[in-house]
């Protein structure tokens, strides 16, 4: 008995649930130790994550960065590549999208200049996918490591951008001037003021429309075309790959270009959506989590938008926690994160051994009797 | 002329103060990757006992019991990571990955719980900390002209942990290469079946070498609070541990190729540090973040070939599930 | 019955026995890998095991060697009862184990090998000089000289393979467990095995052969027990017995060891290969100068110990692999190391592929059998030709057709392709391939890993290829199915043609002897190119 013989439901639905639930218990423990109550904290991030005014918004303006890593950490799965890259390529997307506007937005329409500067995003990040994904299909790197090293090269550049060329004038913090008046995505709680909905403010913007968009462009790329079929062929068997007729390696820079695309996009959200500059780190991690988001998900689009959503909320309550407790800070957070990735990535097929026992022994006596 | 002998000397001196925690966890990579195990939570580990390390010293006041901390926590982590990847056959990066973001979280939460002082462990006196050791007649050494500022700047006054990390890649070499022990670690990360059918146990010497690793890494942390710093500062460290895989990776998994490696990295980065806000003749003013960038970027350039090549151990990467 | 026949196998029952199983089981999920097995090996003599792939003989050695435990059953060597719960178990009870793919460290020197997990004392130079001393002894008394220093991955197969002999010997092996071991050897190369297991006999060491070749049990064997699905079958003394007889007992039923060969009217080329080379990027020529052509209505054979370039040979007709020099025509299409053609262009010029390795190649194992059936065939007409969407429904409907035209069981095409079993693997891959109605068609080893029922289906379906006028090439390393199929034989060894025989002007001796590369085809056989 394994893994395939067991249904649907409990591999994509109960055995993921265990492995929050396994995540959930630690982080609890360890606020029980370092002395709050994990359920007081629980109701306080649950509150601060759907119940207070406004709070919904937050938390789908995060769930918007967590879809757009997600789904770049997905795609690149689909073809057995572990894009590690997320936090660098959203980062070059960022920059993206500074360039264009800053070149641009004396001289265009703010319409214009922002419809291009969602490509921009995309195309930047594609970039920083591509290099790693040729480095591994042509030059034989492991896509992991360079991955990892394009992190720190992106962040390098940032820095440098920003502290450097880019600077606004007269500025001391690393950050570029302010976009020109109305070069942003049209926020939800505006659209929805306009059409006579009482909404509160929040930073929720048309980004989470195109995430969504996104989320069904992957699955219809996946499992509805051709390219997708390829694509998932060459991550179980790059040698059926060729046999089939096709080149990998060109699957392989294809992937982490769509992937990296993807990633890109999450300068929309942060960029376009609400800082209307580039700043430093506006990634803040939302790449990495992206990992504990595809995990989670499964590598599925439907799974990626239920994980970001937790996460989103994990991130909105977790801000909230900072305000009630004097002990317990954002890194909280982190430490979840970690361990959901632990539990839901590392040790995925942890409760599978018992959960096939009891699946069996319930089967049994049905079966036979 | 004097003035840029002493500036080349100062930052030979800082190289090494700068190398040794990417020297401590180049050989914990070597142990573990060797064996066959990928190691990206060299970070997360060092970080974590960076942590503990500074806990324990201030709360007992003893840098040796912070150092026992610093190891016992590091220690703690590679008993996960074996956990996921041998026992349970995980992917070896994600669980690397999980601990370098646990341990992110976790130091700054425990941090505050333990000392309020927004995640960072109070400051250390020089009581609490593994302190400089001045070799004898180094003051008198200094009137000798090249040598004795050699022998004054560089190899005097170092802290312990310095001389430990030095050490250590002499003892990695003779246990990796010398010893049987090293035969089998190092057939099971190319061949574990070999070692399988040959009667060893793959799992046991997986285990021994993430334990190593993880020893190795509670050195580095340690070194980075109580001995290089002096207390804990949230993520300090900063991408070491990645500069260390890097720095293992130029190495090809080799101790004393590492250690030149780490050395190479690490001049770098004192070399930034030396020419921050410096106007150099000619150049003008470099920028530090380009220095700081290159052994990520050198990295990235011999892994793609254009410098020789790396080939890891073979098993690499790959849990060992008996063949049916 | 069972005790009966082993005190029959026996012979003397006053012999001491050196392995005894009582009722060995072992499950793996649903199946019965053994069922109650029981065996007894009289000290010093060579004992066979035969039975077809999925017999359960691997189960049964890995169990003697402690790889799994059983289920329920028990093991006693040399009159003692033992508990074997790992390899080391297995060692200290005097059992040595040659696997079928070695279990060496490529980049170890021959000493490092022998001593790994066997050595004397922490300090490893020390400890090797040692062993190099006892080691001295075993050598000479066997007759088994290898370089102790030369690095496992520059040595010859057969050498490997002695190491692998010396390392058991070395931990005091006085049962030698031999797992398929003529899979990867010359004919020649087999004879020398077979004259050490000789000498080891002769030395008091009892041999436990575990191959699917009958002929191989005849040879050297003493005694031999048949095994068939998980079960032994019976216990035989090999001079009482006979090759038909065992064949019979493997597969439950009277075989036809030859499907009916019968010669065929071959047409015009098909494809042309002249002077093919092709060298690796590691600077290895693993085909060199090899020229043949392919006629319609006929079956060109390529026989060949595995590696010597059989492998490559198809990989370049089939357009995966490029060329280095020479050339290959497929009617007006000339394809060069300047004008390459990839794996789809020649599928155009009406060639089809039925690979060699089936779970790397041929099928992708966690795709359903739908999915699998398409592979390299997702733009052809039937699945919308150059449209860019997949249709499911169109996939399955394609699968279900392939499935219901070649017996594939189960006829589930949402099934995964790794569920099924290796016959009904490979019926898809074939019934695939053979849909395109290609003209010219590559395949490589057809029945590998395939039960006989299948592969009589298998050999019935290339028989039906060559006699609608398709161009067949044959890649196998068993001779047994190269002779059976072939009309014409061309023999490789180190990437070179050793020659092009007609089957009905050759023997078995002769190929075998191309295979080692001692001699060419004879003059009067060169006019076959």
């Amino acid at each position: 008995m394994n893994a395939s013989s067991l249904p649907r439901w409990i591999d994509i639905g109960l055995l993921p649930v265990l492995n929050l639930i396994a995540a959930l218990t630690v982080a609890g423990v360890i606020i029980a130790i370092i002395g709050e109550n994990p359920f007081v904290a629980m109701g306080v991030m649950i509150k601060g994550a759907f119940v207070y005014d406004g709070a919904l918004g937050y938390t789908l303006f995060y769930t918007t960065n967590f879809i757009f890593t997600g789904l770049a950490v997905a795609v690149a799965f689909h073809a057995m590549l572990f894009n590690i890259g997320g936090e660098g390529q959203a980062m070059i997307g960022g920059l993206g999208v500074g360039l264009v506007v800053l070149f641009l937005d004396s001289v265009l329409p703010p319409l214009l200049v922002v419809i291009l500067a969602v490509p921009a995003a995309a195309a930047f990040g594609a970039v920083w996918g591509v290099i790693p994904g040729w480095l591994q299909a042509r030059r034989g790197s492991h896509i992991v490591i360079t991955t990892i090293m394009f992190n720190f090269i992106a962040s390098s550049i940032m820095v440098w951008l920003l502290a450097g060329m880019l600077m606004a004038p007269g500025q001391m913090s690393p950050e570029t001037r302010s976009f020109a008046d109305g070069i942003n995505l049209p926020l939800v709680y505006e659209v929805l003021q306009m059409a006579g909905f009482s909404v509160s403010r929040s930073p929720l913007n048309l980004s989470f429309v195109i995430a969504l968009l996104a989320c069904f462009g992957v699955w219809y790329l996946i499992w509805r075309t051709k390219l997708g079929y390829i694509i998932r062929a060459t991550g179980h068997s790059e040698r059926a790959t060729i046999y089939a007729g096709h080149d990998p390696a060109k699957i392989i820079m294809l992937v982490m270009a769509i992937s990296g695309a993807l990633a890109g996009m999450m300068s929309l959200n942060e960029i376009l959506g609400v800082q209307q500059r580039v700043i430093l780190n506006f990634t803040s991690g939302y790449g990495f989590t992206g990992i504990a988001v595809a995990l989670m998900g499964r590598n599925h689009p439907i799974g990626i938008v239920l994980a970001s959503l937790l996460f989103g909320a994990l991130y909105q309550g977790g801000a909230e926690l900072d305000f009630e407790f004097q002990t317990i800070t954002r890194e909280m957070v982190l430490m979840i994160q970690g361990l959901i990735i632990l539990f839901s990535g590392a040790l995925a097929y942890l409760f599978m051994p018992a959960v096939v026992r009891i699946y069996s022994s319930l089967r049994k006596p049905t079966g036979s009797g | 002329m004097a003035d840029l002998w002493l500036q080349f000397v100062l930052t030979i001196d800082a190289t090494l103060r700068v190398a040794t925690p990417l020297i401590l966890c180049a050989m914990a990579g070597l142990f573990s990757e060797r064996s066959g195990i990928i190691d990206i939570s060299l970070e997360g580990k060092m970080l974590m006992s960076a942590f503990a390390a500074a806990s324990m010293a201030a709360l007992t006041g003893s840098p040796l019991l912070g150092l026992a901390g610093g190891i016992l926590v590091s220690v703690a982590l590679s008993l996960i990571h074996g956990f996921a990847c041998v026992t349970h056959k995980g992917n070896q990066v994600i669980s690397g990955l999980a601990i370098n973001i646990l341990a992110s979280g976790l130091t700054v939460t425990l941090g505050i719980a333990l000392f309020a002082q927004g995640g960072q462990t109070p400051f250390l006196n020089k009581s609490e900390r593994f302190t400089d050791i001045v070799l004898p007649f180094a003051e008198q050494a200094e009137h000798v002209p090249v040598l004795g500022t050699i022998y004054k700047e560089i190899i005097s006054g170092h802290n312990l942990l310095v001389w430990v990390a030095l050490f250590s890649v002499i003892v990695t070499g003779y246990v990796v290469f010398r010893t049987t022990f090293g035969l089998r670690l190092r057939a099971v990360g190319e061949k574990p079946e070999a070692v399988d059918s040959a009667g060893g146990s793959v799992s046991g010497l997986r285990f021994q070498a993430v334990i190593i690793a993880g020893v190795l890494c509670g050195i580095a942390g340690t070194y980075l609070s109580t001995a290089h710093g002096a207390g804990f500062i949230r993520e300090m460290a900063a991408g070491k541990g990645y500069i260390a895989l890097a720095a293992l990776i130029f190495g090809k998994w080799r101790p004393v190729p590492a250690l030149l490696a780490c050395l190479m990295f690490g001049f770098m980065e004192a070399l930034a540090a030396r020419l921050q806000g410096v106007e150099i003749p000619v150049i003008g003013n470099i920028s530090t973040d380009l220095i700081l960038v290159l052994p990520y970027f050198l990295t990235v350039i011999l892994l793609a070939g254009f410098i020789g090549k790396a080939s890891p151990p073979r098993s690499i990467g790959v849990p060992y599930i008996k063949e049916r | 019955m069972a005790d009966k026949t082993i005190s029959k196998a026996r012979g003397d029952d006053s012999s001491p026995l050196a392995i005894s199983l009582d009722n060995i089981n072992k499950t793996f999920g649903s199946v019965r890998a053994n069922k109650d097995v029981c065996l007894s090996v009289v000290q010093g003599t060579i004992h066979g095991i035969v039975g077809e792939n999925g017999a359960g003989k691997s189960t049964l050695v890995s169990i003697l060697y402690g790889f799994y435990s059983a289920d329920s059953g028990t093991v006693a060597i040399s009159g003692e009862p033992v508990r074997l719960r790992s390899a080391a178990d297995a060692i200290a009870a005097g059992i040595g184990m040659v696997h079928q793919h070695f279990m060496l460290v490529p980049n170890f020197t021959v000493l490092e090998n022998i001593i790994l997990g066997h050595e004397v004392g922490s300090d490893l130079k020390a400890g090797a000089r040692q062993a190099e001393a006892s080691l001295k002894g075993i050598t000479e008394r066997y007759g088994l000289s290898v370089d102790l220093q030369a690095v496992v991955q520059d040595l010859p197969v057969g050498l490997q393979q002695r190491v692998e002999i010396l390392k058991a010997l070395y931990r005091g092996a006085r049962i030698l467990i031999l797992d398929e071991p003529t899979g990867v050897l010359t004919p020649q190369e087999t004879e020398q095995l077979f004259d050490i297991l000789g000498t080891l006999k002769a030395q008091g060491v009892t041999i436990l052969l575990i191959t699917h070749k009958l002929k191989e049990i005849m040879a050297v064997t003493d005694f031999v027990s048949v095994m068939r699905s998980g079960e032994m079958v019976d216990h035989l003394q090999t001079a009482q017995t006979n090759p038909q007889q065992l064949a019979q007992m493997m597969v439950g039923r009277p075989v036809l060891l030859d499907v009916g060969y019968q010669a065929a009217q071959a047409g015009q080329a098909m494809l042309n290969a002249e002077h093919l080379t092709v060298t690796e990027t590691s600077g290895v020529t693993s085909l060199s100068d090899v020229s043949f052509s392919v006629h319609q209505g006929e079956i060109l054979g390529i026989a060949g110990v595995s590696g010597n370039g059989q492998s490559e040979l198809l990989e370049v007709l089939a357009g995966i692999r490029k060329i280095t020099s020479g050339t290959v025509q497929i009617g007006d299409r000339k394809i060069t190391a300047e004008q390459p053609a990839s794996p789809s262009e020649v599928k155009g010029l009406g060639l089809a592929h039925v690979p060699e390795d089936r779970h790397a190649m041929g099928l992708i194992l966690p795709f359903t059998a739908a999915e699998s059936a398409v592979l390299g065939y997702e733009y052809a007409d039937m699945m919308g030709g150059r449209s860019p969407i997949l249709s499911p429904a169109v996939m399955a409907a394609h699968c279900k057709t392939l499935m219901s035209s070649y017996d594939v069981r189960p006829a589930e095409p949402s099934l995964k392709s790794n569920l099924f079993s290796g016959g009904n693997q490979q019926k898809i891959v074939l019934a695939r391939e053979l849909s395109s109605q290609p003209d010219i068609l590559l395949v490589g080893q057809p029945t590998r890993g395939v039960d006989i029922g299948a592969i009589e289906f298998i050999h019935k379906q290339l028989f039906a290829m060559r006699d609608k006028g398709c161009a067949v090439i044959l890649v196998s390393v068993e001779l047994d199915e190269i002779m059976s199929l072939s009309d014409r034989v061309m023999v490789m060894n180190e990437g070179k043609s050793m020659g092009i025989v007609r089957k009905a002007d050759t023997d078995i001796q002769e190929i075998g002897l191309m295979m080692a590369g001692v001699t060419a085809a004879s003059p009067r056989q060169q006019k076959a190119r």
